[in-house]
């Protein structure tokens, strides 16, 4: 890979939350009667503040018997204290360095991965994937570009040229990744994943989501991949790859009973949920404004 | 084995009056195996009286597992004598901070700075010996075997369950009953209590049949509802979970420290009302400072 596992592991400890989530974990836990369920929701919808999460609960610090692969399901086991107190000690790395991630591209990829999340867990449900199982399905698909992130971030001039030669060649951004860095995305993605001990679904899906699934043995990967194209056709969020497949393989269709298009017709009852994560997205202006003007 | 009770109380110590008959030190429960092993669950100020019994035994190896790194679990240990006498041994087990990032030997010599405490942990005599747990390592303690499972708690709390000779205890340190963060019409209910279930299932099968059970009932269930989130169970959720389990007897410990011990008689016998006996039900009793119980 040309770069020391070490190292990126090292650099993605320091990495910070997105600033809504900043914003709404330090206003939620200012109160002593924080309502677990709001602290939920924000974690819940921040990628960075997810794996991180993720990736301490199940570590050997831990010492726990099971392996987590949810947010709520680390509030069962560790409690809601622990998770306060852990994203606390997440969250004001942000302080540091907000400029840095206050990006369009980074706001644009926020919300893709919220979508893909929302998207993968619509389609899980779809295929008769039990709720509680659903919820893999989410996180799978709000993690799956967590290599972008960690790419753009350790690495912000050749990232931001890998996606000034995509854009311009119409190329895919993984190939302009490939040849601008000598990794990609998914590469760098799994690599984490897969260190962190994070469920197997979530690790394939950060590898994998730019191959076309096997529908038989994975249905997450499935899932993952459809709610990516989808996600991008119509427009939600924006993933930075500026080429977008037109149709699903028909493996894909078939296991998902409908072309994309038809798919995207069973959105409908989605509107809602896409509708409180554009406010989530919106309240990044007004979270990081309010908040560079309470930070001391 | 033989179980004596040096500290019931929650929270703080609370000596007075009102608390002579069932004690004012915190958390502190001595453990005897059949070959007279000693074992302690928790270092709260109970810990400074039995440690002043000990000196027919020196030099000894003392086995203490620490359930959580609360005050009321921990206040007592610089007092515990043997750590000055050379020769003896403390084997102190407990659970990694995954927020400070600090291993319990970190955790407990920090009591130990100069600012809180005159003599340093160097300075101490004993052989101090430190094992941070892991959820459901056993381990060996003299001729029993302690195990541990990971509670509910503002801090990380495993509840140990010690086994020697066919006998068993448990103790679950402090601990709350698990409850839904999200309300009934929530999407996210019924996956929540699903965890929940699995979670409650774990904890009962660990505990299940023991002979003792220990348990953190700082609560009536009139008290709760103002203190839920807090990390500690009510009479109703213990006497429940013992039924459960399947135990012998439950000790409610742990008490809340403004209870005096008129109150604690009254507030037991009222949840005894509420559940009356049952075929097969173990025996419910009050821990109470210097109660000893063999099994």
């Amino acid at each position: 890979m040309g770069h020391s596992k070490k190292k990126l592991i090292r650099l993605v400890d320091g990495m910070p939350a997105f600033p809504p989530s900043v914003y709404h974990i330090l206003k939620l836990t200012a109160d002593i009667n924080c309502v677990p369920k709001e602290l939920v929701r924000v974690i819940d919808l921040d990628p960075v503040l997810t794996i991180k999460l993720l990736q301490l609960v199940n570590s050997p610090y831990f010492g726990l018997s099971r392996q987590i692969g949810s947010i709520r399901q680390a509030v069962v086991f560790v409690g809601i204290n622990t998770i306060k107190n852990l994203a606390l000690t997440i969250a004001p790395m942000e302080m540091l360095s907000r400029d840095t991630h206050n990006s369009p591209f980074l706001e644009g990829l926020l919300s893709h991965a919220i979508a893909v999340g929302v998207i993968a867990r619509h389609l899980a449900r779809r295929c008769g994937i039990s709720e509680v199982e659903s919820t893999d399905f989410f996180v799978a698909g709000l993690l799956h570009d967590f290599g972008k992130i960690a790419l753009h971030r350790f690495f912000p001039n050749k990232y931001a040229k890998a996606m000034a030669m995509a854009a311009k060649k119409q190329i895919s951004l993984i190939e302009a990744e490939r040849h601008m860095l000598d990794l990609d995305h998914a590469q760098i993605g799994q690599m984490l994943a897969d260190k962190w001990r994070l469920p197997p679904g979530c690790v394939a899906s950060m590898g994998q989501h730019h191959q076309c699934p096997d529908p038989d043995t994975a249905p997450i990967l499935t899932c993952v991949y459809a709610a990516n194209i989808i996600a991008k056709t119509i427009g939600v969020g924006n993933s930075g790859n500026p080429v977008t497949e037109t149709a699903l393989p028909t493996a894909v269709e078939q296991c998902l009973g409908g072309s994309l298009h038809e798919l995207i017709g069973t959105l409908g009852d989605l509107s809602g949920e896409m509708h409180k994560v554009q406010l989530f997205i919106h309240s990044w202006q007004t979270g990081s404004h309010l908040y560079s003007q309470e930070a001391p | 084995m033989k179980i004596k009770f040096w500290g019931v109380r929650g929270s703080i110590a609370t000596p007075g009056a009102s608390t002579v008959r069932y004690g004012g030190n915190t958390t502190c429960i001595e453990v005897r195996s059949d070959n007279n092993d000693l074992i302690i669950l928790d270092a709260g100020t109970g810990i400074f009286p039995l440690a002043l019994t000990l000196f027919p035994e020196l030099p000894l190896t003392c086995h203490l597992f620490i359930t959580h790194t609360h005050w009321d679990h921990i206040q007592g240990l610089p007092f515990f004598i043997p750590n000055f006498i050379p020769g003896n041994t403390l084997r102190i087990h407990g659970a990694y901070d995954p927020i400070a990032r600090r291993d319990i030997r970190e955790i407990l010599t920090g009591q130990l700075q100069y600012c809180y405490f005159p003599v340093r942990e160097a300075e101490l005599k004993a052989k101090l010996e430190y094992v941070t747990l892991r959820e459901r390592q056993t381990v060996k303690a003299g001729s029993a075997t302690v195990t541990n499972i990971l509670m509910n708690h503002p801090v990380l709390n495993f509840g140990y369950r010690i086994e020697c000779q066919g006998k068993s205890i448990f103790f679950t340190g402090d601990h709350e009953h698990l409850y839904n963060i999200y309300d009934p019409h929530d999407p996210e209910y019924s996956e929540y209590s699903l965890f929940m279930n699995q979670k409650n299932q774990a904890i009962v099968d660990f505990i299940r049949g023991v002979d003792v059970l220990i348990a953190d009932t700082s609560y009536t269930a009139e008290d709760y509802p103002a203190k839920k989130g807090w990390g500690h169970s009510t009479f109703d959720a213990n006497i429940a979970l013992a039924r459960e389990a399947g135990v012998k007897t439950l000790f409610f410990t742990h008490h809340e420290p403004t209870r005096s011990d008129d109150a604690l008689e009254r507030v037991l016998q009222e949840a005894l009302t509420r559940h009356p006996k049952q075929p097969g039900d173990p025996q419910f009793l009050l821990a109470r400072e210097g109660l000893v119980y063999e099994l």
